[in-house]
């Protein structure tokens, strides 16, 4: 039972960092039918601008009062590139076919990679991420069941997020404007919205998360690296799809099936296809399984198919 | 028509550049043909990283051969000639290597070669040099594999040895060291690489064999950075340390991981992690994690000393590093061959097997010990030491010869 207990916790923790990169998957999808592979790099971005900001303006502080600053700093790194990217590389794409957009994010997220390899010093190997007291240090222990700092951390961003996300969509105007160009562009257009500038801030918000989410990942693990936006974007993406792509909830709660199955596959398939080697299979058979039966997803795609 | 133009381009460049590959390696045989009196030139090569991520340790090979043939040039060594060393590039990787390899192989000048860093970079070499009978001495190839062959008993190449010992070795001082602390339960994690799963296998022998009990084996993906599903699936079986097969770059952050979730054991890993970067990563917990290392520190001996002020004397712009003693070791091994092949040899092609075999029976007092190889090539010296996380850094605990 605290075995099950475990699991669930590591397998909600990881979900919830999942959720939160998957979010700016879905939401550039819902509005603009492009799916951002280098959204991962925009993640990865995020937690070298969290450690940039504490290098120059903390280098040894521990206090909590440098968190927010530090989010503050990832935030600011995140959303310029995401927004420099959407300027230069996507919107002159607009109306290309979708493969030429496609192409485009593959090669912005080796660009991405090789500019933080190259350009930030150190960062040809890991980087070792500050860590921070309260959010950081011995695990807290709830009947055999650890859970470290960090996890509370990073599931409560989650939660945070995901409810500041809800009602923007819901409660704004610019909300009710991204809703109107996902249901359909050209009559939002011609209803007064301001198709490009509602792109943007589709970007921004993608970025925003997973800025949160790269500074919730240096804190878990304890180092940042410009691969780690790779593997972290393609499980995001993966979560995205397996929630139903376009849907902000489907983001969420693919984000922390995926988590869940991965933790609990490791912990609970026995023998040869058991354990962290074949955690990843399992996760993906899921999202196989997933897709013959329900092919719109978990909580389905909120895209119009106009193909 | 254009588009067949547009391919013949690139093609008619290609095979230009393909016959200049051809003809470069016949240069050097023809131009220097020693004359009469004047000294003939025998050169050993260098093959290892010399740029990227592992320059550091590259340099300090190829200075410390340098290093060798120098002094062997002053002392008059070989008498009627004139030792040159050749370095090329491996940057780590096998394709690159193997193209450095054949280039070097393909001078009639070459009498051997110390190199290469990796094993999985040496691999692709061994064919190489043993085609063209060129003997090749690695200092610091640690996979068993390239002495042994797949099943542990067949030597691959004859013209392979290396000065440094192996995982096996490796692995069986770290269970002696645990089994000594009576540390008896112990967790495996490896990272599926050849190096970091060789090492647990053998550990996991020397263990079981000495009494041990492993509860738990699991694997990490290294291109991942949260171990926590496999923390958590090694903690209940409470193991009293971790054995980690696999490089720093991942060892630090699961040290680190693995304490952060409350399983407060020693990490303990091989050459792979023994680096300051490892302590960097792993933060202030890492204090009490182990390592192993091949040979002993090298300022711990004598000859060791000796080296490093001659290193120091010869103001060389890169540190000697980890594996400076062991090429400095394969340089000499190579020469003291020489000393025993080129007496009467006209040129260095025909000498190749005579090389080989001569390096094959060396023996002398060298920087990490008695240098002589087994009958497949590996190091009779097979000094393991073990260290620790001390205060940040990591300090030398013991040594011991397993030979």
């Amino acid at each position: 039972m605290t075995d099950l207990l475990q699991q669930l916790v590591n397998g909600l923790t990881l979900g919830s960092l999942y959720a939160l990169i998957a979010v700016g998957y879905t939401v550039v999808y819902g509005i603009v039918q492009l799916i951002n592979f280098a959204h991962g790099e925009v993640f990865m971005i995020g937690a070298f601008g969290a450690l940039a900001t504490w290098t120059v303006l903390f280098q040894g502080t521990t206090a909590l009062w440098v968190l927010p600053v530090m989010i503050l700093g990832a935030v600011v790194a995140s959303v310029t590139t995401a927004v420099i990217m959407e300027r230069i590389a996507y919107r002159p794409l607009r109306g290309a076919p979708r493969l030429a957009p496609l192409i485009t994010a593959i090669g912005i997220s080796v660009a991405l990679q090789e500019a933080v390899r190259l350009f930030y010093p150190g960062a040809k190997s890991k980087i070792p991420f500050p860590r921070i007291d309260v959010v950081t240090g011995p695990a807290l222990s709830f009947g055999g069941v650890t859970v470290q700092r960090a996890a509370v951390f990073t599931v409560g961003a989650l939660l945070m997020s995901a409810a500041l996300l809800w009602w923007f969509v819901n409660h704004t105007r610019t909300g009710h404007g991204m809703q109107a160009v996902s249901e359909d562009k050209d009559t939002a257009r011609l209803m007064g919205v301001n198709v490009d500038r509602i792109i943007v801030i589709a970007f921004a918000l993608g970025a925003f998360l997973a800025a949160i989410a790269g500074v919730a990942q240096g804190l878990l693990n304890a180092n940042v690296d410009f691969r780690m936006g790779f593997l972290a974007g393609l499980k995001a993406f993966t979560a995205a799809v397996l929630g139903g792509i376009g849907n902000i909830q489907g983001a969420v709660v693919g984000g922390l099936v995926l988590g869940v199955a991965e933790a609990l596959a490791v912990g609970f398939i026995p023998g040869q296809f058991g354990g962290s080697a074949w955690k990843d299979v399992w996760a993906f058979v899921l999202l196989i399984v997933v897709l013959v039966f329900r092919p719109q997803g978990i909580l389905g795609a909120r895209v119009v198919d106009r193909a | 028509m254009r588009s067949h133009m547009k391919f013949a381009v690139p093609v008619v460049v290609a095979a230009l550049a393909l016959s200049a590959c051809g003809t470069r390696g016949e240069e050097p045989g023809t131009g220097s043909t020693g004359g009469d009196g004047a000294k003939k030139t025998v050169k050993i090569g260098v093959i290892a990283p010399l740029s990227g991520d592992l320059s550091a340790l590259g340099k300090g090979i190829q200075h410390s051969v340098e290093l060798a043939v120098k002094q062997a040039n002053e002392s008059n060594a070989l008498p009627g000639w004139t030792i040159e060393v050749a370095a090329e590039d491996d940057e780590g990787k096998a394709d690159v290597g193997k193209n450095g390899a054949t280039k070097l192989a393909a001078d009639d000048e070459i009498a051997g070669v110390v190199g290469n860093l990796n094993s999985s970079v040496s691999q692709q070499t061994q064919p190489v040099f043993a085609a063209a009978n060129i003997v090749q001495v690695s200092p610091a190839n640690t996979g068993p594999s390239l002495t042994r062959g797949a099943d542990g008993n067949t030597r691959p190449y004859k013209t392979f040895f290396r000065t440094c010992t192996t995982d096996i070795t490796q692995g069986a001082f770290a269970a002696k060291f645990l089994l000594d602390q009576g540390i008896n339960k112990v967790a495996t994690i490896h990272d599926k690489k050849t190096y970091g799963q060789g090492l647990v296998q053998y550990f996991t022998e020397a263990f079981k064999a000495g009494g041990g009990e492993i509860v738990a084996a699991q694997t990490i993906n290294p291109d991942e950075s949260n171990y926590a599903p496999v923390v958590s699936k090694v903690a209940p079986a409470k193991p009293q340390a971790v054995y980690y097969g696999g490089e720093y770059p991942q060892a630090g952050p699961l040290s680190q991981q693995m304490k952060a979730a409350g399983l407060n054991v020693p990490l303990m890993g091989g050459d792979g992690i023994y680096d300051p970067t490892y302590i960097q990563l792993a933060g202030a917990t890492s204090n009490g994690d182990f390592a192993t290392s091949v040979g002993e520190p090298t300022d711990a001996t004598d000859a060791g000393k000796k080296f490093l002020a001659d290193y120091e004397a010869a103001k060389y712009a890169e540190p000697s590093a980890a594996y400076g003693g062991y090429s400095y070791d394969a340089a000499n091994a190579i020469i003291e061959g020489l000393k025993v092949a080129l007496k009467d040899a006209s040129d260095v092609k025909g000498a190749r097997q005579a090389i080989v075999d001569a390096v094959g029976k060396v023996s002398f007092a060298g920087v990490t010990g008695q240098v002589g190889f087994d009958e497949f090539g590996d190091t009779k010296v097979k000094v393991i030491s073990g260290y620790k996380v001390d205060g940040g850094k990591w300090t030398f605990v013991k040594s011991e010869n397993l030979g």
